[in-house]
């Protein structure tokens, strides 16, 4: 079990009030709340921080926690901790769990039993409650949410075992996903999150449509995007030309005239729905090497008989 | 195990899906009168003439859900939610934009 420092978590020193401590919570909770940052470990720190914040906000639970790291240092004088900022084994007063590192087993060490019976529930007292609801993303491919499919995920979801110790248990669910998902919606799962206490229903599970990235297509809501190479004849004088799309290639008329960076809408061959996305098909023009006496006489021509100056719009 | 096997489908929140203040409150687990202070700051804004014909759209879930979690994690009142929600919804939208653009080159 790894030992954790609440200080340290919420970058604050071990002398700090009060006022201090609850400032630096507010700044860290606002920059990793999981609703605004899009950091990949956010909901990680986010829980971090909380955890440490429960702890040194309670005067109560802070003394205690003083208390064990004091205890600690004096036990370890000679051996400098290594890596403050990474926690480390924790090899004192009953500690040495070879438990693995999940912190909250730490914090449920110190504060999961006595802390809480002290408070106790009434013995006989009926509590009823609704389950939690969880969340949890779920990576499809594009090709997915253009067909639709059925999905195999697997969910860690925390449990508490009949001695009151939140475990986690890994779950599979077969999830449907429907045709035409967007981009960060969300499919909400009736009774599928955490079952209710008495009477209380179970919570409700969330999951959240992230797309892997795909190779040639970008996604933005329901439209596409693709980046096409055509010859510089092909954008000169116009041509119809093959297009994929990922529900199969397309003929696409490239207007006479065309350059670089042409914006052509292929309505409807997006991603489906009410409505459906377009796809946008992005001209690149490309250029032939040279790598031979006819192409390089081939280019020499049409330098000596075009009057061509790529520059004339910025004025030399 | 085998139970779980079963493939589960699940309702997209997105504009097509209707629900009323009932639904809201389940899902939310909150109070009707937390969610007309919603509709009253201009958060949610559903359909229908009254209270008891109100029908919300699935985004309206997920914008009280989120405005939720930031009451109950940060402390913010009702004004500062629904600004964080506004831009939240901008910054979202600028970061799928930016996303788009950068791999295009």
């Amino acid at each position: 079990m790894e030992f954790k420092d609440y200080y340290e978590i919420m970058g604050v020193k071990r002398d700090a009030t009060q006022d201090e401590i609850k400032r630096a919570y507010r700044k860290l909770a606002r920059k990793f709340h999981p609703d605004v940052s899009k950091e990949a470990d956010a909901e990680k720190k986010f829980k971090e921080v909380g955890e440490a914040y429960e702890v040194l906000k309670d005067p109560e639970k802070r003394t205690a926690y003083d208390q064990l790291g004091a205890n600690w240092k004096s036990g370890q004088d000679f051996k400098p901790p290594p890596g403050w900022d990474a926690g480390f084994e924790f090899s004192g007063g009953g500690y040495t769990g070879t438990d693995e590192a999940a912190f909250s087993d730490f914090f449920e060490n110190l504060f999961g039993g006595g802390f809480q019976a002290r408070g106790g529930h009434a013995g006989g007292r009926q509590f009823h409650a609704r389950g939690e609801d969880h969340h949890a993303k779920v990576l499809i491919d594009l090709q997915d949410a253009f067909n639709g499919a059925s999905r195999l995920i697997t969910l860690q979801a925390p449990q508490v075992d009949e001695q009151g110790h939140v475990r986690t248990r890994e779950r599979s669910l077969n999830v449907k996903v429907p045709k035409g998902i967007k981009q960060g919606q969300q499919i909400r799962l009736a009774g599928q999150g955490a079952p209710g206490m008495g009477d209380g229903g179970a919570g409700d599970l969330y999951l959240q449509v992230v797309f892997k990235p795909h190779a040639i297509y970008k996604v933005e809501e329901r439209d596409l995007y693709l980046e096409l190479p055509v010859a510089p004849w092909e954008a000169a004088l116009g041509a119809t030309v093959k297009v994929p799309t990922p529900g199969g290639a397309v003929e696409l008329k490239v207007p006479a005239g065309s350059s670089s960076g042409r914006k052509l809408r292929l309505k409807g061959r997006g991603i489906p729905g009410k409505p459906a996305g377009d796809l946008y098909v992005i001209l690149q023009v490309a250029l032939p090497p040279a790598d031979s006496e006819q192409a390089k006489t081939l280019y020499t021509e049409m330098q000596n008989k075009l009057a061509f100056n790529p520059r004339s719009s910025l004025g030399v | 195990m085998v139970k779980n096997q079963i493939t589960l489908s699940g309702s997209i929140l997105d504009e097509q899906t209707d629900l009323t203040l009932g639904d809201l409150c389940r899902a939310c687990a909150v109070h009707a009168e937390w969610l007309e202070a919603l509709v009253d700051e201009g958060i949610l804004e559903p359909t229908g003439a009254n209270v008891q014909v109100w029908r919300f759209t699935g985004y309206e879930l997920r914008r009280a859900r989120t405005v939720r979690r930031l009451q109950q994690d940060l402390g913010v009142n009702l004004a500062g939610a629904a600004l964080a929600i506004q831009l939240l919804e901008e910054l979202e939208h600028i970061r799928s934009r930016l996303a788009a653009i950068e791999t295009r080159d």
